[in-house]
């Protein structure tokens, strides 16, 4: 094991590892993390918390895995390269490293066109893959970007996340080769619900060989109602929902809507389970988190192994 | 070439308000290509203003010269004869153009009615698209010929991000997305090895991060 990281603690054992994230609030009051943490106690191996997730200004990632950590949590720290310089990242690195949080989830970050602050400047002063490798040197090389040696290397478990419903498909599996080369050792996917394009975003995986040398964790999200489906559908970027899945939503009255969208989230993880190369579930339950245990137990995935 | 939208009539209107003699400068290269600084348009410009302070009853001399360009000495020179009859000076050259006036006549105010923006191109009259930022480190060999830097809306140098959907960019359903591009380019130029390497990361201080930035030959000095 190279690091702490319970994500890699479970891979190692040969296990299905269960994830899921937490959102922080528009403010600075803690209890909202640790009502969140509490719906997910016992039902994930490791959490997520997104940073400034849609460009809008939240609670730091970094504080609210601190929050997480100490209601004994193994955090994943979500980063994007949106909103800070590789000297601000760097440090951060440190910091997390300093403080005992053991993965790093490398993004690039939404544009700042969608958040509550357009007018801002955006940094990208490197990208999600230089990001990686950074994380990658820092850890295993002891070294900083500017080539200069790290006192106290950070010990972090590297994961990024990958779209295989973005364009272009073709190299969609390249990019990921790219992100496994400069030092990814585990995935997120974003959210399924084209399972044929994941099968098939799967076969090219496995032809590169990248499912072993990165743990690819298969990311849902439950739709609340066809509201949410059409959105999702027609508003948010890289994101696929096959007509049949609205039709379907759709097709069940109002109030047993979300009943429809939480039984299609559970027969998507049983399905994706069994495609060889899938390694674990990534339960994304935006504002829903208190549904993700309903998820999780359905779905049999439960209990999860207890955190050593 | 540089190109620059005229600032509202409103705004420039404003600027002007404590004036009554006004020397309107245009120039002759990028911002007459792209419609906003030219004969033509300092013409117009010269009209709107005259009309408008018409309508409060108010006067203004304005003078219209058109410059060869304004970032040059020479040109900038031959309206040093008569740039003392005005009160201000209103330029539609680009910004560079623009301080390169304030430069020289330090005495008078300059004023820019125009927004300078991008560096691009023509893709069809009427209608300008950038290309380049200026980064001071070109990769264009790497990437079939399209800028990661500039048209691509986050400057990936290895893109595309998960936001890119049927060729478009996730900021603007008419922004192409620029990976989609460099991922075409090299395909059709059999290329597509190349996407496999990983570009490191940036040094950015060749471009305005670095701070203001100089060129000097000296091969060509006097």
């Amino acid at each position: 094991m190279k690091t702490k990281s319970n994500i890699e603690r479970i891979l190692e054992s040969g296990g299905f590892v269960v994830t899921s994230e937490c959102g922080p609030p528009r403010g600075a009051d803690s209890e909202v993390i640790r009502k969140k943490g509490n719906l997910l106690k016992g039902i994930v191996d490791a959490v997520n918390v997104t940073d400034n997730q849609t460009s809008v200004v939240r609670m730091s990632s970094f504080s609210s895995c601190i929050i997480l950590k100490e209601m004994g949590f193994d955090p994943i720290l979500q980063m994007v390269c949106r909103d800070r310089n590789r000297i601000a990242i760097q440090s951060d690195i440190l910091g997390a490293g300093a403080l005992g949080i053991n993965n790093i989830l490398c993004l690039s970050g939404d544009h700042q066109k969608f958040g509550d602050h357009p007018r801002a400047k955006n940094v990208f002063d490197i990208d999600s893959v230089q990001l990686i490798h950074t994380v990658k040197t820092l850890r295993d090389d002891g070294k900083f970007l500017g080539g200069e040696e790290v006192k106290g290397k950070p010990i972090l478990f590297i994961g990024a996340a990958e779209n295989p419903f973005a364009d272009p498909f073709e190299i969609r599996a390249a990019r990921l080769g790219k992100k496994v080369k400069a030092g990814c050792e585990f995935i997120q996917t974003q959210c399924i619900y084209n399972i044929e394009r994941f099968v098939k975003w799967m076969e090219m995986v496995r032809e590169r060989g990248l499912h072993e040398r990165c743990a690819i964790l298969a990311g849902v999200t439950p739709f609340k109602s066809v509201g949410m489906a059409k959105y999702m559908k027609n508003s948010v970027p890289g994101m696929d929902v096959p007509d049949e899945m609205i039709e379907r939503m759709r097709g069940v009255p109002k109030e047993k809507q979300s009943e429809e969208g939480i039984k299609i989230c559970v027969e998507t993880i049983q399905k994706v389970r069994e495609i060889p190369g899938v390694r674990g579930i990534h339960i994304m339950a935006i504002e829903w988190e208190e549904k993700v245990a309903e998820i999780a137990k359905a779905a049999g995935l439960l209990p999860r192994p207890q955190i050593a | 070439m540089i190109v620059a939208n005229r600032k509202t009539l409103e705004e420039i209107l404003g600027m002007l308000k404590p004036y009554k003699k006004v020397l309107l400068l245009g120039c002759n290269e990028c911002v007459t290509v792209c419609a906003v600084g030219g004969e033509r348009e300092v013409g117009v410009l010269a009209s709107e203003i005259r009309l408008a302070r018409a309508k409060e009853g108010q006067e203004i001399e304005v003078k219209e010269q058109t410059l060869e360009r304004q970032c040059d000495h020479e040109y900038i020179d031959q309206v040093r004869p008569f740039v003392g009859d005005y009160e201000v000076i209103l330029s539609i050259a680009c910004g560079a153009g623009i301080q390169y006036v304030a430069e020289k006549y330090r005495t008078k105010i300059v004023l820019p009615a125009v927004n300078t923006t991008f560096l691009g191109v023509t893709l069809e009259q009427g209608v300008w698209s950038e290309r380049c930022q200026g980064c001071g480190e070109c990769v264009l060999h790497m990437t079939g010929g399209v800028c990661p830097i500039a048209r691509c809306a986050k400057s990936l140098l290895n893109g595309p991000c998960g936001g890119s959907s049927n060729g478009k960019c996730e900021v603007d359903k008419d922004t192409d997305c620029g990976w989609q591009l460099i991922v075409d380019r090299l395909k059709e130029l059999g290329q597509l090895d190349k996407y496999e390497e990983i570009i490191p990361v940036k040094d950015w201080t060749s471009s305005r991060d670095g701070g203001p930035r100089k060129r000097i030959r000296e091969d060509l000095r006097l």
